[in-house]
């Protein structure tokens, strides 16, 4: 049984559908990664799963539990890291750990016991009395991904999880991600605008305009691009043609004084190309088609990689000021 | 989720209230989950008291406003106004100052609801699974912790002002303070729902809570006002907590200075808007689209 459900999913803002008839279902203990530019409906989709919202119409189950019907039931059974940080900045990390821990009725035995084991996965317990609003916006994300495992989910939603950050931060979020489904037994469903972010997953739905337009693993959805290209600088390119097309059957082009070869498998071709051609091969270079590059071909657009936190972060750093004003 | 949600929540209270009058035992039916509702409860509560003990300038503030009312305000007034029946005007103020410091703590406790809409908090309570009624009293019951004890310590400076009272009397004052902050507090609640960003915050002190001060016969009378005020004082919340309040610190029987309405009227008034605040709050929280 697929731990998400979702059949049909449909939301509309007023006369904006955010998104538009939906349907997948997620395996259990899998990353599943929902790819797509800003607007899209990825949010808009989480909320809905973690019954904040109710769709338009469609139906989508957790655990087998309905999220619109049972939604007591859901709620127990996800954690959830929401695009903007959902801490509280005047509480320490430990505090807000204890907080959610009491939320969710964890027995008071275990309380301290868990959230330190949280903030050790995390890397964060030695800093665990320090007040969040002198945490960086990575360990916060930290810090949200830690607090969303204290009750032991089913299912984590993580929200676009390494936006604003810098690229150490995410490489270092990415690591605990990428170890959650393994050491905590939970079902990951992040969504995310950067490509090659979404290459950890086991599936990919990647949305648009509130419509899923692609479903698969990575490698199935690069492979509808068409393959691998590989690049070869030779002493005689003439010659490596003539001698690619007569082991291989294929054609090979020349561009800028090197030629190249679209095809599946590239890694696997090299060697047989380089036997081919023996003394002939000055340079190999392989170029594996991106997610970038499904996405292009989908929609005949690139997504934009822009860093929407940035104004974000200001505007919050302004109502701050004048809160305190 | 749904409006079920609400009525269920009222429902395992007046079930749980009832079961351990009538058995004396706490109620553990798994049904109920009650444990559930509590933890949240009190860590909803914790987490305001201990915010409350952090920022000390909330507490200097809310402290030093009741003190600028009764002494420079006070002070002036009761110059123009005679002693009625050996109460003086500061006197008679006393109980409008104690209902003005629940008033402001109140409030401003309860629209902390708004900053923590903005600064994203609310969603980590949102999705907890609890019931939004619990959520509610929650909120409801840290509101009243931290006004209770800011009265409290107003209510200390009775004897300076001469006004003398039993070891009962402050008991009850401290009760009626509980349950008035109690009802200000579900008031503010239901006040938040309607904000989304706390750039509303100065309209909601200048325009809700400023004249739900100036007209809950705190600084002037209710019988004296104008007929137009004067029902504006009569849907006031806040009227009756410091009428009553008027009731045990200064029990004048006539005279302009007495209390205004009946003690059970007051007390009546406040348990059924604590009650209206905390169930139209906890329907507005199931607000969405
Ligand atoms: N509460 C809302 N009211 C009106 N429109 C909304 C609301 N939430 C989202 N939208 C719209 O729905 C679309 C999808 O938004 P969202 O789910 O946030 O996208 P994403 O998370 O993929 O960036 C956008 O066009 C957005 O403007
Ligand atoms: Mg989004």
């Amino acid at each position: 049984m697929p731990i998400i459900r979702v059949e049909n999913l449909t939301k509309k803002f007023g006369n904006i559908t955010a998104v538009d008839n939906i349907s997948f279902e997620v395996e259990e203990g899998t990353i599943f990664g929902f790819l797509g530019p800003n607007g899209a409906g990825k949010t808009t989709t989480i909320n809905i799963l973690c019954t904040l919202l109710s769709p338009t119409s469609g139906r989508a189950f957790i655990n087998g539990h309905d999220c619109m019907k049972e939604s007591a039931k859901v709620r127990k059974d996800i954690g959830i890291v929401f695009q903007d940080t959902t801490l509280d900045k005047d509480l320490t990390a430990y505090e807000n750990l204890v907080f959610h821990a009491y939320l969710y009725s964890v027995k008071k035995s275990e309380i301290k016991e868990r959230v330190g084991d949280a903030l050790k996965f995390v890397g964060l317990y030695e800093r665990k009395d320090d007040l969040v609003k002198k945490y960086s916006g990575g360990m916060k994300r930290r810090l949200e991904v830690a607090r969303g495992l204290i009750h032991r989910p089913k299912v984590l939603f993580l929200d676009e999880p390494t936006l604003g950050l810098d690229p150490q931060s995410r490489t270092n979020l990415w690591e605990f991600i990428t170890e959650l489904p393994e050491k905590h037994n939970v079902t990951v469903f992040m969504t995310t605008h950067y490509m090659e972010e979404a290459e950890v997953c086991k599936r990919i739905a990647i949305i648009d305009n509130g419509k899923i337009i692609a479903e698969g693993s990575p490698e199935e959805l690069k492979k509808t691009v068409g393959g691998d290209v590989i690049y070869l600088k030779t002493t005689d390119n003439k010659k490596s043609k003539e001698e690619i097309k007569k082991v291989f059957g294929l054609e090979a082009k020349e561009k800028d004084g090197e030629l190249y070869i679209t095809t599946l498998r590239g890694d696997a071709c090299i060697p047989e190309l380089i036997r081919a051609l023996a003394d002939m091969v000055v340079s190999v270079r392989l170029q594996r088609p991106t997610l970038n590059d499904v996405f292009l071909k989908l929609t005949g657009k690139a997504i934009r990689e822009e860093e929407a936190t940035g104004m974000d972060t200001i505007k919050e750093e302004v109502r701050a000021y004048r809160r305190r004003h | 989720m749904n409006r079920p949600e609400i009525f269920e929540g009222a429902l395992f209270w007046s079930l749980f209230w009832a079961s351990k009058k009538v058995t004396g035992v706490r109620g553990k039916a798994p049904v109920l989950r009650l444990p559930v509702e509590f933890n949240a409860i009190y860590v909803i509560v914790a987490r305001e008291f201990k915010k409350f003990i952090r920022e000390r300038s909330r507490l200097v503030s809310a402290i030093a406003r009741p003190l600028v009312w009764l002494f420079f305000v006070g002070a002036g007034l009761s110059r123009l106004v005679q002693p009625v029946e050996g109460v003086s005007y500061t006197q008679f103020m006393f109980p409008g100052i104690l209902g003005l410091t629940i008033l402001f703590s109140s409030i401003f406790s309860s629209i902390s609801i708004i900053w923590d809409k903005e600064f994203g908090f609310l969603k980590e309570i949102l999705v907890a699974p609890v019931s939004r009624f619990s959520i509610v009293i929650g909120k409801a019951l840290s509101g009243t912790v931290v006004s209770t004890i800011q009265a409290v310590i107003i209510l200390l400076l009775f004897p300076f002002l001469g006004i003398k009272l039993g070891i009962l009397n402050i008991i009850a004052v401290v009760i009626l303070c509980a349950m008035v902050s109690f009802s200000i507090s579900a008031f503010g609640i239901v006040l938040a729902t309607f904000y989304e960003s706390y750039e509303s915050f100065s309209v909601i002190m200048n325009f809700i809570v400023m004249p739900m001060f100036f007209l809950s016969g705190a600084m002037y009378p209710v019988k004296l006002l104008p007929q137009v005020l004067r029902f504006v004082s009569k849907i006031n919340p806040l009227t009756y907590g410091v009428d009553a309040l008027k009731h045990m610190i200064t029990p004048l029987r006539t005279g302009p200075l007495s209390p205004d309405f009946g003690l059970i009227t007051d007390l009546g008034v406040i348990v059924f808007t604590s009650v209206a605040f905390v169930l139209l709050a906890a329907r507005l929280f199931e607000r969405k689209q």
